[in-house]
């Protein structure tokens, strides 16, 4: 069987899928990072499988990288946060990070 | 070897075309140098953030009337962006003075040079963003504001809810961005193309599926909604307005918004716009897809959940950005009716709306300063302790319902007149209900300011002849706009055309 771009895009949206479905249901604030780089990841096979199935120009590559470079700077940030929530509240689950609310 | 020539050409040219977005950025390196560098001078951050500002004021001033685009089609200057560039940079001078005064800023750190590089930092990227005409540099700009937002809620770090606020800021502001760039991904992959002028060839030559381009075109609309706080991605904004410091609120409300709406028309104008059939007024949207009621729907559900947020606040932050989530969706109903009357009605609005919700905002402050409370219970016999802090306080909320003669009352004039020309009087309808309620969560703070403790024995408090000043620069303008608006008006009417390069 040839693996063609079909392939390549059900992966992605599964990616996605997993990806949205872990940002949901986790309570860990790094587990919901992590399901976030899953969303990322996703939109990046799409690019790549656009890119070189779709007979496209550069452009699929260079997004990607875009993608890929500010998800690391996101990260960094992201976790800097959680770690300062650490350092208030003791723990990093998001469901009892409420102090806020009305 | 291919001849590169003509790209340097446009290089150097659109080189020349960027002289306010370099200013920011000189400024963002030289706020962060000077800082480390200076050890006596605890404000020199401050000075240096205002000069290189107000260079990039002059500069952006000197691009009055150009259409352009730059950098490969990635940028568009025109009149268009340059309205919204002068709302963000006024925003962000007012801004950077109101930290100034803040208590719970200056008392908390020793120095603030990585707040105001932030802020200069958080300038650029929207800068950028009002500007780009490709999704890449859509996404990259986006990244580049919300990055620097995330920092700057939970800036005052060691208090507990402002790190829950940016933690808040950052799962949703990541996870609606990583949506974004997914259906960033799609329409890739639909249109073969990244950049707007490219797609919207594509989609007039071609017939495409309705349904990835719905599915796509929803998905990036999410990343505009989360910018603009539209309902239903409005969860992050009470939480976040309310824990960020004061300063940082008044910025989110109205400079981020901003960029928000000038992305999001330009994206919709750029890409969707096809050939004009028929009556010269409406754009005509390409691809079977009638985003007026999309938009439609998210203003009446943006609208209605904010006003209904805020009948039941207390603590004045929250109860002003579910008002801001509300005046998103007044504004959603000018976006809705897409034409240019529709454009034009946006930006005479959000130049008044800049005007009236950073002066309640810093009114708010100046209060918290002293009374250290964000309750508008505490403000019983504000109109005696304080008069002047709270007339113009009045003034900003009268005008954020939208009463004559204040400013606020011209702006909703001309959003309903756009979308009653365009014939949704349905919309203008619900519009009007929604300001109808919202004057009651305004009138509860000026009903507690006069008509309780009327003879309060609390001593007066005391403010220094600047704030006072700083705060009637704020106040006479919004009263005086709503007399003589003509300017105002004019000025949007001339930048309502987004340059579509021909």
């Amino acid at each position: 069987m040839e693996i063609g771009l079909t392939h390549y895009l059900f992966i992605s949206a599964i990616l996605f899928s997993l990806g949205l479905y872990g940002i949901i249901t986790r309570k860990h604030a790094i587990m919901v990072l992590m399901g976030l780089e899953l969303v990322l990841n996703a939109a990046n096979i799409n690019f790549i499988a656009f890119a070189r199935f779709g007979g496209m120009n550069i452009e699929g590559h260079i997004a990607a990288i875009f993608v890929i470079i500010l998800a690391a700077a996101e990260a960094a940030v992201a976790l800097a946060i959680v770690l300062n929530i650490y350092q208030n509240f003791r723990h990093v689950n998001i469901d009892e990070v409420d102090n806020l609310k009305g | 070897m291919m001849d590169t020539s003509h790209i340097t050409a446009d290089l150097i040219k659109s080189m020349g075309m960027f002289l306010p977005e370099t200013t920011l950025i000189v400024t963002f390196l030289l706020t962060m140098i000077f800082d480390m560098v200076s050890k006596k001078s605890k404000q020199i951050a401050f000075y240096t953030a205002m000069v290189g500002l107000i260079i990039t004021g002059i500069f952006l001033f000197q691009q009055t009337g150009l259409s352009y685009k730059g950098f490969a089609n990635l940028l568009v200057i025109d009149s268009y962006g340059q309205f919204f560039k002068f709302i963000i940079l006024i925003s962000s001078i007012l801004v950077i003075i109101f930290s100034y005064f803040s208590d719970e800023l200056q008392s908390a750190h020793s120095k603030l040079g990585e707040y105001y590089t932030l802020i200069i930092g958080m300038t650029f990227g929207m800068f950028l963003l009002v500007g780009s005409s490709n999704l890449i540099m859509i996404y990259v700009s986006i990244e580049i504001m919300s990055i620097s937002s995330y920092i700057l809620a939970g800036y005052t770090k060691e208090v507990k809810r402002a790190s829950e606020a940016s933690l808040k800021y950052v799962i949703f502001g990541a996870v609606s961005s990583g949506i974004m760039i997914y259906g960033i991904s799609i329409l890739f992959g639909l249109t073969g193309s990244l950049n707007l002028f490219e797609i919207n060839q594509f989609l007039s030559s071609n017939k495409v599926d309705t349904l990835p381009l719905l599915l796509g075109g929803l998905m990036i609309l999410s990343g505009f909604g989360y910018k603009i706080s539209a309902v239903p991605f409005h969860f992050w904004t009470p939480d976040v307005y309310e824990g960020a410091p004061i300063t940082i609120t008044a910025y989110l409300s109205v400079a981020s918004k901003a960029a928000g709406f000038a992305v999001m028309m330009r994206y919709f104008k750029t890409a969707f716009y096809g050939p004009i059939i028929g009556s010269a007024d409406a754009w005509n949207l390409l691809g079977n897809i009638d985003w007026h009621y999309v938009i439609a729907v998210l203003a009446v559900l943006t609208m209605t959940l904010g006003n209904l947020g805020a009948l039941w606040q207390d603590n004045m932050k929250r109860m002003l950005a579910y008002s801001s989530i509300a005046h998103a969706g007044y504004l959603l109903m000018a976006v809705s009716v897409m034409n240019d009357n529709g454009v034009s009605a946006v930006l005479i609005y959000f130049f008044f709306y800049m005007l009236m919700n950073l002066g309640a905002f810093f009114v708010v402050q100046l209060i918290s300063n002293k009374l250290k409370s964000e309750n508008s219970e505490d403000y019983s016999g504000l109109g005696y302790r304080s008069p002047v802090l709270a007339v113009c306080l009045v003034v900003f909320l009268i005008s954020l319902t939208g009463l004559p003669p204040t400013a606020g009352f011209i702006g909703k004039l001309y959003v309903f007149t756009a979308v009653l020309k365009s014939g949704y009087v349905w919309l203008a309808i619900v519009g009007v209900l929604n300001s109808v309620v919202s004057l009651y969560y305004y009138v509860k703070v000026i009903r507690n300011m006069y008509l309780r403790d009327v003879d309060s024995k609390e001593s007066k408090l005391v403010y220094s002849p600047v704030t006072i000043a700083i705060v009637l620069m704020l106040a006479i303008p919004t009263l005086l706009f709503g007399m003589f608006f003509t300017p105002i008006v004019d000025w949007a009417n001339y930048s309502a055309h987004i340059f579509l390069g021909n």
